[in-house]
Parts: C-alpha cells; structure tokens; sequence
C-alpha cells in the first residue's frame, strides 16, 4: 500500500512581506533590465527562439534583449495549475496553489554512511537507498536527484540516477540533472515508458525538469536545450536562480530579486514562446555571499527573507514555485542545522511555496545525511501544525469543559481533552525525557533518527517497478553508451 | 456471559469510561461474582492493557489518568462487597502522598497519586499546603510503606528534609521508605536529604514506588 503524503492545505497562518506596490516595482525593474540590458542565452536554438518572435539578439554576445511585453505575454501562456503525476496515481501532486509539497534535497557529492558514520563520496547505490527511505516517509512528496552517482559515468549518470529513484518509489521525480538534448531525449523516453506513452506522458508527467540559471543575468545552453526537450514532451520544467547578495546580485536584497527574476522569468518566456501552454515553474535559492569567506552560506534572515518573498513573485506570474528551504551551511546535524532549515522551511511554508527543496543535505547541499534527512522531515513536520493555525469555535473554545474543571482542577480526565489531544504535536526525535533518563543514556534526536533510516532501510519494500519496464529503461540509457 | 463481561470491564477501562465502569461493577454484584474476580480478570486487565500501549507510544497521559479514574470508580463500587466477604484486594503498598507546606501545586502530585493507585497502591492524598507533622501521623495510622512528599519552589522544597527527619524522630525510618518529587527537586537533593527515592514524572515514579516495596 502505498504511503499517504503529507502537504500542507489550507492555511491559517500568512505573511506580509512584499506589498503589490513593490511587486510591481520589482517586475517593472525587472522588465526594464531584460531589455535594456539582456540576459545571456548561450545556444542558438534559443536564439533562434527569442529572434523568431522580435526579440533583439546579439549572435556574438549570445545576450537576448526582449521587450517587456514580449515577456508579459509569453508568461500568460504558462498553465497556473498542473499535476505532478507519480508512478502511484493516489500520490500525484497538484500544484493548485493550495499545497505545500516537500521534496529530497539534491545533488550532494558526498554522503555520511549510514553503517560506518564515514564521509565518503557518493554511488548509485545510495541514490536508491535514499529514495526507498523517502519512499516510506510521508513528509516527503517527490524525491528529486538527492546525490551524484559518481561510479557512473558522467553523460549517463543523470539518467542512472532516475532509474534508481523510479526502482525504489512509486512518488513523483525530479532532477536538476540533465544538462544536455541527447539526455534529455532519453529522460522523455524513458518517462514515457514510465506513464505508458508519450501521449500518456503529457497528460501524467511522472518526471519534471529543473535547471539552473548562471547568474547574473545568464543560462547555461545545455540546461536550455534539455529544457526545451522536456517542454516539448509536456514535462514541467524549472528554472532555479540562485542570485548571491555581493557577488552575483547587488548587495541589496530587491535587487538580488531583480537580477533572479529576470533570469527566471526570461528562461520561462522563451519555454512559452517555443511551447505555448507549456507547464513551467519558478524555482529560486536566492542567498547572500558569506562576508568573510565568499562561500555559499545555506542560511541567515536574507535567505529566510527570499524563502518568504518569493512566492509573491510566483504568484504575480501565476506559475507554481519551488523554493530552496533547508539547506544548511551546517557541518553535521546540529544547533546551526535546525536554526537554518526550521526558519527557512517556515518562511517557504508561510508564503505556501508549491515545491520545496528539500531535506537531507548538509555543508551546503553537498553531504547527505540520513540523520539531517528525517530530523529535517521533523522540522516541516512542526511547521506543517502550525499552519493549521488557531481554530476558534463553540468546540475549541471549551467553555463547558472550563465550567466543568473550575478552579485549581486539571484537564487530564476530560473527555474533551481525549477527543482532542491527538491533535496536539508529537514528536519523532525532540528529547522531551527526564532528565535522569537523558544523564544515564546520553543519546539523542541524532541517534533515534540513524535507527529510524536503518530500520527503514532493512524493512520497508517499495512496489517495485516492472522489470520489462526496468530492463526497457536501461536499454534506453545503453544505446547512449554506444 | 462472564467472559463478555470481563472483557467489557477491560474495555471500559481502555476507554477511560467511569459511568461504564461503575455500572459494569454494579452488574457484577448483582451477578455474584467474586468482586476480587472482577477486579483481577476484568478492570485490571484494561489497566495492563492502557499501560502496554502508553509504554508503545500509542497512549498518552490522559489516557493513562482516565483510565485510573474509571478504575477508581469501579473498586469504589466493588469495595463494600470486598470487605463483606471479609476478603481483602491484595496491593502492592500503601502511600501517603502530598504537597509539602507553604505550596499550593496540586496537579503533579495528584497525577502520581492517580498513577500509583491505577498501578495497585493503596494512596491516601492528604491535598496540598500538607504540615510536616501530618504527614508523619498518617503515615503512622495506615502503616504506610512510602511517604511521597511534592514541592514545586525551591523554598518550599527544604522543607521535604523536614518530613525525612520527622518520620526518623517519629521511629518511622527505615521501613516508611520517603519519595520526593517537583519541578526544582533532583536526585542529587534526593540524596542530600537522605530520601530513598526521586522521579521527574509520574511514570518514573510508578517503577520507583515498585522498586521501593520490592514489587519489581
């Protein structure tokens, strides 16, 4: 039977964070920038794109400066709702605005072994692993590429690493790591033979398509042409900023989401300019340079900041979103840890951000850590009880129970308080002990959530995947290998 | 059916039901069974049961207090005819428990009360704002096996050394064993004061009041 998912539906909580007057500002900046100054489009298939419909190109420069209503009008061709289609129908995933799904975080280089506590870099195998796991846990809605399966070899490896995921869940995939046509060609094909044909495809994409802009102001050319394979067969396709305040975007932070906007919404126009009606999303991981050291920081009130405000500009576009949460800059699973990702997976959340991305990673998105994986679920787990907010009625406002309890009782032995304190949050992982129990034996959240990976690891069996279906898609990635 | 009957004083128990509890209790008497059989084969097995699946995680608090309240209920009804037939329910101890003077916190101590009544203690509460010298007494009229002491703020927790000493001048000591407990209390006072025992929740303090009678 296949695990129930939980996402985050009708909340009751919200922010404000960004008037309409500045979103407004920010797109008209942003408009502006597109045009006057360009966006860097290093493949001539996306040139001939954008100079197709009156964009002007510089050939040399690859930089496309498109009006604004260009722009404007492509967007509106974008669909504001579509389904994220699984191997298992009952866990497909509308991005209606009204759900907040969580994925695995992606690509990690390296991983904690789960049996040996090494640093060691990561395989195939793990991909699999890491996929059964999220498989089993309910938080986690679609699993994306989680780590590099570096045993592979490099042109295939993408498709490897989709194969293994489909093996080991039956939830929606998605990957940020196809960057060439020819893979993408092969990704479409093997999805089709997933969802039962490339007709069946379009209508139940059960793979999606993220990639990657190089900010500031620029596309990677083989991410574009991948994208625009993937649109063509109706797979719902991303483009991910990750502007950084100081050194990819202005120090400031509307003008770090000038310069994202602009790479996002330019890359999603020309998707809709080749494919009108195409199913597109925003994504952004929008971050501010480390002061000291330049690095990635994975954290800090400018990333919490962007997690909240982004969604806003996904709205104004009406294209669902998929935010960077989680993430830390943390080395292990610690205090550092659970400060970055709670209030990041807080903000993402607030604003109802459709996708967010994602739990498990830890020094910056680059170590896997099973431990980091599950105490992340925990923290969406707390910020999925919080958006249900305080319901107040006749029943919740308990004046009868109150009459009943009077003065100096307790509310233990109420009916009420048993029909509703499984309301109440419970923990998996948060060490709510006496402490005498702590003292004698010094574990922790670290140590329950290890067990857990492990015990799911060696109990739960995912449907497996047909394996003429299995055998069909690794024919498909050998024919590369030729 | 007597089967059916015990397994409906179980569930009446699981459920926390106390008006189900009395009325099955009253069935029992009118049926002429043995009330001990009735607490042993009927209320104590729902009582195990609500234990086994607050020790799984499945149960919480609440349904650990009532379901000691709808077995409070249940002897309550049963125990006329216990003590007509000259029979006796067999417990684990008897425990004089209380809020130590000055202090007025109830619901700690009253929910270890609960607990160990539920587990099978004989428990008289003296309340809250209890004298040193009242626990002493009782503890001398019931022939208790422990004295549990509650304090909730650190001025009034001194006086829980006060009831130790007490209950030695008294010739109490060592058989009345002294549990202490509350939110500024720790093992390391415990064992300054010379008490036998110390427990940060009513669980905890359930195996502690086992382990001082010798029943674990």
């Amino acid at each position: 039977m296949s695990r129930k998912i939980k996402s985050i539906s009708d909340p009751r909580i919200s922010l404000n964070i960004l008037s309409p007057e500045d979103v407004q500002r920010i797109h008209t900046a942003t408009l502006d920038i597109i045009e006057s100054v360009g966006v860097r489009f290093p493949s001539h298939k996306a040139l001939d794109i954008w100079e197709a419909h009156g964009a002007t190109v510089d050939r040399d420069t690859m930089v496309v400066k498109a009006p604004g209503h260009l722009i404007e009008e492509a967007l509106k061709k974008a669909p504001p709702v579509y389904t994220l289609a699984a191997r298992d129908p009952a866990q497909d995933l509308p991005l209606d605005g009204n759900h907040v799904y969580v994925g695995t975080d992606g690509c990690g280089v390296q991983i904690i072994d789960l049996e040996t506590g090494e640093l060691r870099r990561s395989r195939l195998q793990d991909v699999a692993d890491i996929a059964r796991v999220s498989d089993d846990v309910e938080e986690i809605a679609f699993i994306w590429t989680p780590v590099s399966a570096q045993d592979y070899p490099p042109h295939t490896r993408s498709l490897y690493e989709i194969l293994a995921i489909w093996e080991n869940t039956t939830k929606h995939v998605q990957t940020e790591s196809i960057y060439s046509e020819e893979e993408a060609r092969a990704a479409v094909e093997m999805a089709a033979v997933i969802a039962g044909g490339k007709e069946e495809l379009r209508k139940r994409p059960v793979l999606s398509i993220m990639q990657c802009t190089t900010p500031p102001l620029g596309q990677d050319g083989g991410s574009l042409e991948a994208a625009l394979v993937a649109a063509e067969a109706g797979l719902p396709v991303g483009f991910m900023t990750m502007t950084s305040c100081a050194s990819t975007a202005p120090a400031t932070l509307a003008g770090n989401l000038v310069v994202g906007n602009a790479e996002v919404i330019s890359a999603l126009a020309m998707i809709e300019l080749a494919y009108p009606g195409a199913p597109v999303f925003y994504a952004a991981a929008q971050t501010a340079m480390d002061l000291r050291t330049g690095g990635y920081t994975g954290g800090g009130p400018e990333d919490f900041l962007f997690g909240g405000a982004t969604n806003v500009l996904a709205d104004f576009y009406n294209v669902p979103l998929s935010m960077g949460s989680f993430a830390t800059g943390a080395k292990e699973p610690n205090w550092q840890a659970g400060v970055d990702n709670s209030l990041s997976t807080l903000m993402a959340c607030i604003s109802m951000s459709d996708m967010l991305l994602g739990v498990g990673l830890l020094h910056g998105s680059r170590i896997w850590s099973y431990e980091q994986m599950l105490l992340d679920c925990e923290i969406y787990d707390i910020v999925y009880h919080m958006m249900k907010g305080i319901v107040v009625d006749d029943e919740t406002l308990a004046l009868d129970v109150i009459r009943a309890v009077g003065p100096g009782g307790n509310f233990l032995a109420q009916k009420h308080t048993k029909k509703h304190m499984r309301e109440l949050w419970v923990p998996q992982f948060m060490d709510r002990r006496p402490y005498t129990e702590w003292q004698e034996k010094r574990d922790g959240p670290r140590d329950w959530a290890r067990e857990k990976a492990r015990q799911i690891l060696a109990t739960h069996e995912p449907e497996p995947l047909d394996p003429k279906v299995s055998a069909e898609l690794k024919r498909i990635i050998a024919s590369l290998e030729k | 059916m007597t089967d059916d009957l015990f397994q409906a004083m179980a569930q009446s128990i699981i459920d926390g039901e106390v008006e189900d509890a009395e009325r099955l209790a009253r069935e029992a008497l009118e049926r002429g069974i043995d009330p001990l059989d009735a607490i042993n084969k009927g209320f104590v097995v729902g009582v195990n049961y609500v234990g086994d699946q607050y020790a799984a995680g499945e149960m919480f608090l609440p349904d650990l207090v009532l379901a000691g309240e709808a077995m409070k209920a249940a002897v309550a009804v049963l125990e006329p005819e216990i003590a007509r037939r000259g029979t006796e329910r067999e417990m684990l101890g008897t425990v004089v428990i209380g809020t130590i003077e000055g202090d007025i916190h109830e619901i700690g101590k009253t929910l270890v009360a609960t607990m160990l009544s539920t587990a099978g203690f004989k428990v008289y509460d003296l309340g809250v704002d209890v004298p040193v010298t009242a626990f002493v007494e009782k503890a001398r009229e019931v022939n208790a096996d422990i004295v549990g002491v509650s304090a909730l703020l650190t001025t009034t927790m001194v006086k829980q050394r006060d009831v130790v000493e007490a209950l030695e001048d008294a010739g109490l000591r060592p058989k009345v064993k002294v549990m202490v407990g509350g939110a500024p209390v720790t093992q390391g006072w415990a064992d300054e004061i010379g008490a036998d025992g110390y427990s940060e929740d009513a669980i905890g303090a359930v195996a502690l009041a086992k382990r001082l009678v010798g029943a674990e």
